[in-house]
């Protein structure tokens, strides 16, 4: 059974003019994320008290603040794929779609960007962790 | 392209049932908890910067509205996560026939209450601190 020419099958391409990427990664980023999210939910469960000097010294510690790099950026992935399946299937003027998807990646962006700076920044010791707030 | 209205490829009316909830339900609670990602880079931008932000961010978080908001958020992602497991379970291949996939439905929602509850339990009881 080939369907597909020999260049799609190459590409990986099928009738929908574009590969299985965006179905892949979304299961990835999802297979990713469930021990990612069971360890970021039980350490906040283990955090005694939130407050700014021991949530700042736990984002300190080295493991802490690479899973959190991790967390944010696999979480941006795997949102903005599911978002754009829901636009994609919902927004059907062809304009508002493309303008919607754009505001939506943009969007995603930028939050990850802001989530991995703060984690990078208080990983790096931008204060001291002796003030309570 | 011709302007006629043809009949849609499966031109069909589709039963309500049980499928289609929990399907339908695991695109709202991942819309829900695309919200919770916005929520929890702001906490983490918070705490980047400094004392006095975090405080200030700490008091608006610990309003009542977004312990709500909160609740909701662990609803959303409790169902998200179960029944996520249940798709990829899918994808693997297992649980598709009819009587499984019914089970398994069944075991998302039983283990989506168990999740709330244990969660709920431990923020409450055990660790007052996070609110």
């Amino acid at each position: 059974m080939r369907r597909s020419s020999a260049l799609g099958r190459v590409l990986g391409k099928g009738s929908a003019k574009y590969g299985v990427d965006h179905w892949w990664a979304q299961r990835v980023t999802a297979i990713a994320l469930v021990p990612l999210v069971v360890w970021f939910l039980v350490s906040l469960l283990f955090i005694p008290r939130f407050n700014y000097a021991i949530l700042a010294q736990w984002m300190n510690h080295t493991w802490n603040a690479v899973l959190l790099v991790a967390l944010v950026l696999v979480v941006a992935q795997h949102s903005y794929l599911g978002v754009r399946v829901v636009v994609e299937d919902y927004v059907h003027h062809p304009g508002a779609r493309i303008l919607t998807l754009l505001a939506f990646q943009f969007a995603h962006v930028l939050i990850a960007a802001a989530g991995v700076f703060a984690v990078l920044k208080v990983a790096f010791g931008a204060y001291a962790f002796g003030v309570s707030a | 392209m011709l302007k006629r209205s043809r009949p849609l490829s499966p031109f069909l009316h589709y039963r309500w049932q049980y499928t289609n909830t929990l399907s339908i339900l695991h695109r709202a609670t991942g819309i829900i908890l695309a919200g919770g990602f916005l929520l929890l880079v702001y906490w983490l931008t918070a705490i980047a910067s400094g004392p006095v932000a975090y405080a200030r961010a700490s008091r608006v978080l610990s309003h009542p509205s977004f312990n709500v908001l909160l609740a909701f958020g662990l609803v959303a992602f409790a169902y998200h996560f179960c029944n996520g497991i249940r798709h990829l379970l899918w994808d693997a291949g297992f649980g598709l026939e009819r009587r499984e996939a019914r089970r398994s439905g069944w075991v998302v929602a039983v283990a989506t209450v168990l999740i709330i509850v244990l969660v709920g339990c431990v923020v409450f009881i055990w660790s007052p601190g996070i609110l």
